[in-house]
């Protein structure tokens, strides 16, 4: 009955801010160009290159801490040139220019390293200026829809990319350059895009001198939904455990295997939007903070003698829909506009690397004590700092 | 504003087509003819003169399984039409490992032959091809698949290492559930890969890498208890000697880098066959003293090799992968 009073949760695209529709296009045929080759990469260097893809494990750690270090001098560099959309375009284009490194590259293993860690620099660069653009171009109140809006639009490209790659794969009977040249060309288009239809935001020049970054971190409300974010990302379970997970509780064919990570995509694609809208309406934080119950039923549901993987995928995609794009629209509006990138860059670094140290706990929970009870105690943890946290009411309070 | 329009607009265009034109002129790219002397249409079959082997040489029977005779391996090898990624065999009964054209993601076509090399089995696997054998007895057969996480460089690559009992059909996805124990203690971890399985003689006592948290061990595995114990440590893609006292594996020296070299069971002694280059597969027993095994050539392409445990190696098929001796 309450729901109703809320209103129909449709929302029709129009009403949503032209720029968030046209940076969630440029998300969309980016992430169509990046999916295509994470589609492929395992058959070209296994096929293409007879490479041994166990070489290339070693360096995923080192990627992640580098993209979540490049994204606070991204946001830090957009705000401090204010040039939100320039910052963001240098990304996006070092990503589409990695894609030609896959030809240059051949089969030398360090120059492939070196690809990969190009393209992961550009999606570390250009996310935080691309999310103040967002936050920047939509009224305070409709922010949870916008984020909602693009990122469904970003995950509809992530859909499309393994389909593409297996169209231009049929096409060229099977040449791998083909799909990174053709990977390249959209990600190229992404870049044009967004110079043409993407308008930047200059924030209005500061009046006092420019805070430095973490002095962003004195301001009480945005220091505290960073520790809550990144307190509750110390105990959020990495993707890859959790269909570990499902596929052994459950026996899930490993011929289905490769296709779960699509269960969650599709449930975040549904809700985003929706979820958005209603954060706008009765609270993004209870929102942010529901997502994580989710993720904790879900884990719950792996453990316990009912239920079944399906269910748990959607209540896995239901987190997402309710954390990915809430987070940045809850917070964004504490962010003074000349610092809106550099802050909501802290605010997901602080949440990024929470989450790789709660993937290196589960590990070592994993070789201790086996899968099921490292589940367990990740859970159960995750539960007591999701109830703290809507004890202590970091946000809401102030609503 | 609306010339910048224009130009965006004649920019995208020109990217699509540049990518439709590179697809387009890809799709007439390879070789009409093959690069080396092939005697085609032949029947193929599993016998103890002959060695089998994947054909890499440029042209139209490029990736099919070829055949040369042992006593003159640098005769004109022979194809059929059987596609395989790798190939093995023993006691009348192979495995060929295909890659499945146009999954994504990929999947690998498990098919097991009998000695007239008819299809008696298969099935379908997540992954691509990367290890295969037959056991001593041609009672088992076993792969190894290179499957990948979600996302690349986000959680990497891994191995799934799994067998079929070819009379009674039993199918064994993975391994992974195998009971192992490292330094006496039951190991679980959340990085837990297997590769390479080599069986013993009486088809029960097997021999498997496995890898985590970047170390590999040599497990010596009873398949019908179901455990196994590492024995050894830095061994990779172990094979077992015909009389069952040698493992001949790939020994890691750097990143991307191994050697060839043999373990011998019952003294755990390590020695090096003179062969300096870096070989990544799983190599093959030809008789107690000798080994066969691919090394990547200048041409990028591989070439089939043996060396002696102490005379230096020769060169026996260019252009070819995954040898078979076996039948």
């Amino acid at each position: 009955m309450y729901l109703a009073s809320v209103g129909p949760l449709r929302t029709p695209l129009r009403r949503v801010p032209a720029n968030v529709v046209a940076l969630g296009i440029v998300s969309l045929v980016t992430d169509v160009s990046a999916e295509m080759v994470t589609a492929i990469l395992p058959l070209y260097l296994v096929f293409g290159l007879g490479l041994n893809p166990l070489q290339f494990g070693l360096l995923d750690g080192l990627y992640a801490g580098a993209t979540a270090v490049l994204r606070l001098v991204g946001g830090h560099a957009a705000d401090r040139w204010r040039r939100l959309k320039a910052v963001a375009g240098i990304g996006y284009a070092l990503s589409a220019i990695s894609k030609l490194g896959f030809l240059a590259a051949g089969s030398t293993v360090p120059a492939i390293g070196a690809v990969l860690a190009i393209d992961r620099a550009g999606k570390g660069i250009r996310t935080a200026p691309r999310d103040a653009l967002i936050s920047l171009s939509s009224p305070a109140e409709t922010m949870g829809r916008s984020f909602g809006v693009h990122r469904a639009l970003d995950t509809v490209g992530a859909f499309l990319g393994p389909l593409v790659a297996t169209a231009v794969l049929w096409a060229s009977l099977g040449d791998y350059n083909s799909v990174f040249v053709t990977s390249f060309c959209l990600a190229a288009c992404a870049v044009i895009l967004l110079t043409t239809f993407v308008r930047d935001h200059s924030p209005p020049s500061p009046r006092s001198a420019q805070l430095p970054v973490f002095g962003l971190l004195r301001d009480p409300d945005f220091r505290r939904c960073c520790l809550w974010a990144a307190g509750l990302g110390l105990f959020t379970i990495t993707d890859s455990f959790v269909y570990l997970a499902v596929q052994r509780r459950w026996d899930v064919s490993i011929n289905v295997f490769p296709l779960l990570p699509l269960g969650t995509a599709g449930t975040f694609l549904l809700l985003a939007v929706p979820l958005g809208r209603l954060g706008d309406r009765i609270g993004r934080w209870k929102i942010f903070l529901g997502g994580h119950l989710a993720l904790v039923l879900a884990l719950l549901v792996i453990c316990g003698p009912v239920g079944s993987w399906w269910l748990v995928l959607a209540l896995h995609g239901t987190f997402y829909a309710a954390t990915d794009g809430v987070l940045p629209a809850a917070v964004g509006p504490l962010l003074p506009e000349h610092l809106r990138a550099s802050g909501l860059a802290v605010l997901q670094t602080g949440q990024a690397l929470a989450r790789m140290a709660a993937a290196v706990t589960v590990g070592v929970l994993w070789t201790l004590w086996d899968l099921r009870p490292a589940i367990l105690a990740i859970t159960l943890a995750l539960l007591a700092v999701t109830i703290a946290a809507a004890v202590f009411k970091p946000l809401e309070v102030r609503r | 504003m609306s010339r910048r329009l224009l130009l965006a607009t004649v920019a995208v265009l020109a990217l699509l087509g540049g990518a439709i034109t590179y697809v387009v002129q890809a799709r007439t790219g390879g070789a009409t003819e093959n690069a080396v002397p092939v005697v085609t249409g032949q029947p193929m079959k599993l016998d103890p003169q002959t060695m089998l082997f994947r054909n890499l040489a440029d042209g139209p029977d490029s990736g099919k399984l070829a055949a040369v005779p042992m006593s003159d391996p640098a005769a004109a090898r022979r194809v059929g039409e059987l596609h395989c990624d790798r190939f093995a065999a023993a006691r009348g009964t192979a495995i060929c490992l295909r890659l499945k054209p146009g999954s994504l993601p990929p999947l690998t076509d498990m098919i097991v032959l009998d000695a007239n090399l008819r299809e008696r089995h298969r099935e379908t696997l997540p992954g691509t091809p990367s290890r295969a054998r037959v056991s001593p007895d041609g009672r088992i057969v076993n792969w190894t698949l290179f499957v990948t996480g979600d996302s690349y460089a986000a959680t990497g690559f891994s191995t799934r290492t799994g067998l079929y009992e070819v009379g009674s059909g039993r199918l064994v996805k993975t391994i992974e559930e195998l009971a192992v124990f490292v330094h006496g203690k039951r190991y679980f971890a959340s990085d837990l890969n297997y590769w390479g399985i080599t069986f013993g003689a009486d088809g029960n006592r097997f021999y498997v890498t496995l890898g985590s948290k970047g170390k590999t061990y040599l497990i010596e595995a009873d398949y019908r208890a179901y455990r196994g114990t590492a024995i050894a440590e830095n061994v990779e893609c172990p094979s077992l000697s015909p009389d069952g006292r040698r493992i001949a594996y790939k020994q890691k020296v750097a990143t991307g880098t191994w050697r060839l070299a043999v373990l011998d069971l019952a003294t755990h002694q390590i020695t090096h066959p003179p062969e300096s280059r870096s070989i990544d597969d799983q190599p093959v027993w030809q008789g107690n003293s000798t080994l066969v095994y691919p090394v990547r050539n200048t041409r990028n392409t591989l070439d089939i090799w043996s060396v002696g445990l102490t005379t230096p190696p020769k060169l026996l098929i260019p252009e070819a992968t995954s040898p078979s001796l076996g039948y």
